[in-house]
């Protein structure tokens, strides 16, 4: 990191104990959980522990209180060892920020004090097979049957499926009305009906584990409904407001990760006579890595600070985040794998993984290309007619 | 039941310097880091707190910026926290250090059982947990890797030279733990921000009414000469010749040095 953020005490210490456990839970193990496709529990365990799991959840209900931009700090710092770890860590906070936004005082009572304490493990269900980027898209209902909600139908690529204990899931209690007649549940692991699916096999982040979710009359109590029936599209998309800079600060660790790992290579790989650093091709590729790295970390940081100040229009800021720095990721680490030639590309170093796990940002928690289409809609907003002349 | 746990701030491996005319380490300039040994006794102690309910005090004989590690401490479990500091201190030796320690026992106990890290990475004796249960006349248990409670006290698995022993062992008892026991766990960081503000309770030589002539260099019979890498040459030996000739010769070398 080039630039000081000046943290408080607080964010040091926080900072301070998630680079521990980067580097004793999970730096000597990341290479082997993403050659097995391990979601391992020990880093999960340490994470617990350690309280991380309760970062952004209120003091009154357990946590330590804090909000987006400690979240993105620890997120970070996770991802610079390993981003698998770190989105099973980030997808159990989006599965919980729903909770959190729409939850009334019962269901906040009941979930965050187990959530804040690593004993429950969230995770957020949206995606179908046909309703990705288009998630008003989705089909799964959810029928009212006096007492209960019946919900039938599929939720695809849900991180964290199987491994989580709750999953906050948006059906269609009103399929009439499209995304309107959406709502929040949450469904618990062990509910009748609620069957875990097949483990998917994926190019990277692979001791993060993904599955289906196949819901066939899985009866849960109306008490399960987050907020009203109706909202919950628009709890879905204030819940990923809140979560996609997280997913730009899994970028920039990752990418800082990169950077570190190429840079002590070049500055010790000898070619020619000398370490390769010296070659201005070198040299400059580590200078725009860095550049661009600092760019990020600097939108993922103020995104987050914005969200914190009780900002209403966060959409387009927690996009940008998101995007951009996903996309430096991508460039970073795949510079990283050039910069070190055979090294990169050979599964003992880590930049191979890291540039695996970089392509997935890109594309989950929505699309880069869908950031552009949330920044584009929210610009208007923003900018006024300029008149010169 | 009550536990103590000792804990030694050493200085990172690559910050330490040593003092030209005592020989010792100066500590003050060095960053310090909890022994890595202690962190599994700590974790033991309080991983059998857990299972047997028990309230654990940690205790460290060192300067005074070592009071981050036992906030640490805190945030890893321990109940209660002591800095034992004093000028007095300073050039101890096992016995020394082991002699405050067993004052701090006397002033903060009774315990029940006493975990010790199984060896320092600065010093490296292994003596002080076997001294202190010397001092307390206590039985001491070294290289613990697994304890267990049982119906007169706690079963105990210890490593020898040999293998392992199972022993069963009355409180009060000092162990020394074995790193394979458990895996240490990170800090809680709401423990840690408790401790950010409050003060860390320090007992000096006067509190534990400690007899001077024990303390520091002149209670420590240990006088380090000097502290070096040491060298070594390896011996390289070439046999030349007819293989019946080589082999006779590497046989009687073999034979004159007791190796078959």
């Amino acid at each position: 990191m080039v630039i000081d953020y000046f943290l408080s005490p607080e964010q040091k210490l926080i900072l301070e104990v998630t680079e521990r456990i980067g580097k004793e839970y999970i730096a000597p193990y990341a290479l082997k959980w993403d050659e097995e496709e391990t979601c391992d529990p020990r880093p999960l365990k340490a994470l617990a522990l350690a309280d991380l799991f309760g970062l952004f959840i209120p003091k009154e209900y357990g946590g330590l209180g804090f909000g987006t931009f400690e979240n993105c700090l620890v997120i970070e710092t996770l991802s610079k060892y390993c981003a698998g770890v770190a989105t099973t860590f980030a997808a159990s906070g989006l599965g919980a920020y729903p909770i959190l936004i729409a939850g009334h005082k019962g269901q906040k009572e009941k979930y965050l004090p187990q959530i804040a304490v690593g004993k429950k493990l969230c995770a957020f269900a949206l995606t179908e097979p046909q309703a990705g980027s288009d998630a008003a898209a989705i089909k799964t209902t959810a029928r009212k049957e006096g007492d209960y909600y019946v919900l039938n139908g599929i939720k695809q690529w849900i991180t964290n499926g199987g491994v989580a204990d709750l999953y906050t899931v948006i059906a269609l209690t009103d399929p009439k009305k499209g995304a309107r007649g959406a709502s929040a549940f949450i469904v618990e692991k062990g509910d009748p009906g609620f069957v875990i699916g097949k483990k998917e096999k994926k190019m990277g982040l692979r001791a993060s584990t993904t599955t289906e979710l196949f819901f066939s009359n899985c009866r849960i109590p109306k008490e399960r409904l987050l907020g009203r029936e109706g909202m919950g599209f628009i709890i879905a998309m204030k819940t990923l407001d809140l979560s996609r800079p997280g997913v730009g600060a899994q970028a920039v660790g990752l990418a800082q990760g990169a950077l570190e790992v190429a840079l002590n290579h070049a500055r010790q790989r000898v070619q020619f006579g000398q370490p390769v650093y010296n070659f201005q091709a070198v040299s400059h590729t580590f200078a725009e890595m860095a550049m661009r790295i600092e760019a990020a970390r600097a939108l993922v940081y103020s995104a987050a600070r914005f969200i914190d100040s009780g900002a209403k229009n966060i959409s387009a800021a927690s996009a940008m985040a998101k995007a951009f720095a996903s996309d430096v990721a991508m460039w970073v680490t795949e510079r990283a794998v050039q910069m070190m030639g055979g090294f990169g590309y050979m599964r003992d170093f880590p930049v191979e993984k890291m540039m695996r796990d970089a392509k997935c940002l890109q594309i989950y928690e929505g699309t880069n290309e869908i950031q552009r289409n949330v920044i584009a809609r929210e610009l208007p907003k923003f900018l006024k007619p300029l008149e010169i002349g | 039941m009550r536990f103590m746990v000792c804990l030694k701030p050493v200085p990172e491996p690559g910050t330490v310097k040593v003092d030209p005319k005592t020989h010792t380490l100066r500590r003050e300039s060095a960053t310090l880091i909890l022994n890595p040994a202690d962190r599994y006794a700590l974790e033991a102690a309080v991983e059998l707190k857990e299972k047997v309910g028990a309230e654990v005090t940690a205790v460290m004989m060192g300067p005074p910026n070592a009071i981050p590690l036992l906030k640490e401490a805190y945030a890893c479990g321990a109940d209660n926290i002591y800095l034992l500091s004093d000028r007095a201190f300073a050039g101890s030796d096992t016995l020394a250090t082991s002699y405050v320690l067993s004052l701090a026992v006397q002033k903060l106990g009774p315990f029940d059982l006493i975990f010790c890290g199984k060896v320092s990475i600065d010093g490296e004796t292994a003596q002080v947990g076997p001294e202190l249960a010397a001092w307390l006349n206590w039985p001491s248990v070294i290289w613990v890797k697994d304890i267990r409670p049982a119906q007169n006290g706690f079963e105990v698995v210890r490593l020898t030279d040999e293998g392992e022993e199972e022993l069963e062992v009355r409180p009060p008892a000092l162990f020394t733990i074995e790193p394979e026991i458990n895996d240490p766990r990170p800090p809680s960081i709401k423990r840690l921000l408790e401790m950010l503000t409050r003060e860390v309770p320090t007992l000096t030589a006067e509190d534990l009414d400690a007899d001077p002539s024990h303390l520091g260099l002149e209670g420590s019979p240990t006088r380090v000469l000097d502290v070096f890498t040491p060298t070594y040459e390896e011996k390289k030996e070439i046999l030349e010749g007819p293989a019946e000739e080589v082999v006779e010769k590497l046989v009687s070398i073999l034979k004159e040095r007791g190796l078959i």
